[in-house]
């Protein structure tokens, strides 16, 4: 488990059924890309989120593949159809097998 | 046979000389690589693609960038420039809102941002942007 990792998102509170809304998300990770060296001039080992899911009462909304080459802190933001109240959950893959996991509720305005 | 000191120093710069030449193509066809790997070198057409990038990146450590193309199924980006080219690949589920991811990604050096987009029909579409990358400057 990486040290400091946490989730943030931001999904509207409330939308009308049917409509496509914006979603942010970030989590703090520091992305280490297993290019670097450390000051004796040994390779840093990769350390990565590698699999983003962005998912509506369990139906997909993104799947993400992220390589070394996605800055640190990962950022993302796409949009999404609300066809019902329910809940967005969000899950975060890390290479040493932590799963970070957030989940938002949208209500019907 | 023996080698001469003559001999063993002209064989060393034409293999050195063949290194190079060999060496600079396939260096550069690791995105093309990438790529063939998706498109199985199906034609790329580049209407109805969009992709965003700044022309002049400060920071090549966060570089913003987002890329749209509706009807896609799925969308990879790739660094031409960067010691492994792959990106990140954007996945649409059936809920998805449209077919347009943002993210922000590192760039090692100056160089062409590709995205390609494999469409629910099967075609491909393909947007490059290059991108200036002035690491430790102040702009400009």
């Amino acid at each position: 488990m990486a040290e400091n990792v946490r989730p943030r998102v931001r999904v509207p509170k409330t939308a009308a059924a049917g409509e496509v809304i914006t979603i942010k998300s970030l989590i703090s990770h520091k992305m280490e890309s297993g290019q670097r060296k450390d000051g004796d001039g040994n390779v840093i080992p990769r350390s990565i989120i590698n699999r983003f899911v962005c998912a509506f009462n369990g139906v997909v909304v993104i799947d993400v593949t992220l390589e070394a080459a996605v800055s640190t802190n990962p950022f993302f933001e796409f949009e999404a159809v609300v066809p019902e109240a329910g809940d967005f959950t969000f899950t975060w893959y890390d290479d040493d097998g932590s799963v970070y996991e957030e989940t938002k509720s949208v209500a019907i305005a | 046979m023996a080698f001469t000191r003559r001999k063993m120093l002209i064989l060393g710069s034409a293999s050195f000389a063949t290194a190079a030449l060999a060496g600079l193509p396939a260096f550069a066809s690791l995105t093309d690589d990438a790529i063939m790997a998706i498109t199985g070198g199906a034609e790329t057409s580049d209407a109805g693609i969009t992709l965003t990038a700044p022309e002049i990146a400060e920071n090549g450590n966060t570089v913003p960038v987002e890329v749209s193309a509706p009807g896609a199924t799925s969308i990879a980006l790739f660094a031409s420039g960067n010691p492994t080219p792959s990106v990140a690949t954007f996945n649409f589920g059936p809920l998805a809102g449209s077919q347009t991811g943002a993210t922000r990604i590192r760039l090692a050096k100056t160089q062409d941002v590709v995205a390609i987009a494999t469409m629910a029909d099967g075609s491909f579409l393909r947007a490059s942007v290059t991108v200036k990358v002035t690491i430790g400057g102040c702009g400009g």
